[in-house]
């Protein structure tokens, strides 16, 4: 067990996980964000993306312990009062998920490029998607969905 | 699967990590940015007793230009040299080669050294290295070495590391006036590892092929050159009877490994157009006088 404090959606958190435990586990168990989905366990799939000191990252690619000191988004600290964030709202007006087990890292991997990239197109979208994987949708449906929310932003700045 | 049960240490100077190394070298692995690393202890494909884990060591990390060389520090995040400045301008063939790397969450925590000392021979960092002789400087007990690309690469993931030698920054030569380059790559999906991947580099002198580096990715358990087809090149006028005869000159050798991927045949037809691809991209640029 080691001794770990970090920054959660905004609030200090500690912990004292194994080493062993990656920081998706080290969310979900000790810290109830149960919103980080584990799917492949080794960073293939990308539901369990999060961010990272402002990039996003597998958190199934990291030990919590590396984690320590550093900055967490997971998907429940993007409508922290309640009220959806753009892309979030955007996605639900673009029915961009069917299950949803994807979602939270589709959500995380958008929010941190759009961060990034407010002016982004279709195949810069698509490239930034590219490392999740969505066995319902298509995809479509999610790529017009963050088109949409570029597309807010870009009215509303 | 969860990762099996691990001791961890997070040294905070070079002397420290290599001290552990030192003494747990059989028995530890050393963690940098973990995104194969750790898919590797979660699939039981590495059991090491001890991770070391070198980011927290100050001074590993950034991008620095001096005598003719970009010096990466082994934890500089893929990222980071992607966006740097001094990568773009320096070793274009580098900048073409990492946005190929994986996916975007991949870079933010992949790092070069790391991408390097693991030496994935179906990697794009190794072909890269390895077609501009980069150099690799380590740091054992007995003090630092420096190892060239063509020595660095010994076999699948297997380089000339010691165990308990920590590999702390990579040289690459800066680019000369007219050079060109390109990173070209076949695979089932973007991100996924290549089944070919060809890094070139020309340098265009008067019009004439001056210089030209050719290293394949995915064709052999290492990193390899197109030595023939440079030799051929070297003195020429860029032409398309040009590169498809490098085309063929590059495969003609070449024994690629055959798996659900693709045929050892299908690699070297696509061996074969890779080349003629990246010629083609590559005599652009130098021409273009851009990169």
């Amino acid at each position: 067990m080691v001794d770990i404090t970090l920054r959660v959606n905004g609030a200090t958190r500690t912990g004292s996980p194994e080493v062993r435990k990656t920081l998706a586990d080290f969310l979900r168990e000790d810290l109830s964000l149960t919103g980080t989905h584990v799917g492949c366990e080794h960073g293939v799939c990308g539901a369990c993306t999060v961010i990272l000191d402002g990039r996003a990252v597998r958190s199934c690619l990291m030990l919590a312990v590396q984690a320590a000191g550093s900055d967490v988004t997971t998907i429940e600290g993007l409508a922290a009062d309640g009220e959806m964030s753009t892309l979030q709202q955007a996605m639900w007006d673009s029915h961009s998920f069917q299950c949803g087990f994807c979602t939270p890292g589709f959500v995380m991997q958008a929010t941190a490029f759009l961060g990034d990239h407010p002016d982004a197109d279709e195949r810069q979208i698509r490239e930034a998607l590219s490392g999740n994987i969505c066995r319902c949708t298509g995809y479509q449906s999610i790529v017009e969905g963050v088109l949409l929310a570029a597309e807010r932003n870009r009215e509303r700045s | 699967m969860k990762l099996p049960p691990v001791e961890y240490e997070a040294p905070t100077t070079v002397a420290e990590a290599v001290g552990l190394l030192a003494e747990r070298a059989d028995e530890a692995s050393v963690l940098a940015g973990g995104q194969s690393l750790i898919p590797l202890l979660a699939l039981r494909l590495a059991r090491p007793e001890l991770l070391i884990d070198i980011n927290g060591i100050a001074g590993l990390s950034g991008v620095s230009a001096a005598d003719g060389q970009v010096r990466i520090g082994a934890t500089t995040r893929e990222y980071v040299a992607e966006e740097s400045r001094t990568v773009a301008d320096a070793v274009p063939l580098l900048a073409a080669a990492l946005p190929l790397i994986g996916h975007e969450a991949i870079r933010s925590r992949g790092t070069i050294g790391g991408s390097l000392a693991h030496a994935d021979p179906a990697a794009e960092l190794p072909a890269v290295a390895r077609a501009l002789d980069a150099e690799f400087v380590v740091r054992g007990p007995s003090g630092t070495r420096v190892i060239p690309a063509a020595e660095w690469f010994e076999g699948y993931l297997t380089t000339a590391r010691q165990p308990d030698e920590l590999l702390v920054e990579v040289r690459f030569p800066a680019a000369g006036p007219g050079t060109g380059v390109s990173f070209e790559e076949v695979a089932r999906r973007h991100g996924d590892f290549a089944i070919v991947g060809l890094a070139t580099s020309l340098v265009l002198t008067g019009g004439v092929i001056s210089d030209a580096r050719l290293a394949f990715a995915g064709l052999s358990d290492v990193p390899v050159r197109a030595g023939a087809a440079e030799d051929l090149l070297a003195g020429e006028r860029p032409s398309a009877e040009l590169f498809d005869e490098a085309a063929r000159r590059a495969v003609q050798d070449a024994d690629p490994p055959g798996d659900l991927h693709g045929s050892a045949d299908y690699r070297k037809t696509v061996a074969a157009a890779v080349v003629r691809r990246g010629l083609r991209a590559a005599a652009g640029n130098a021409a273009g006088g851009g990169n």
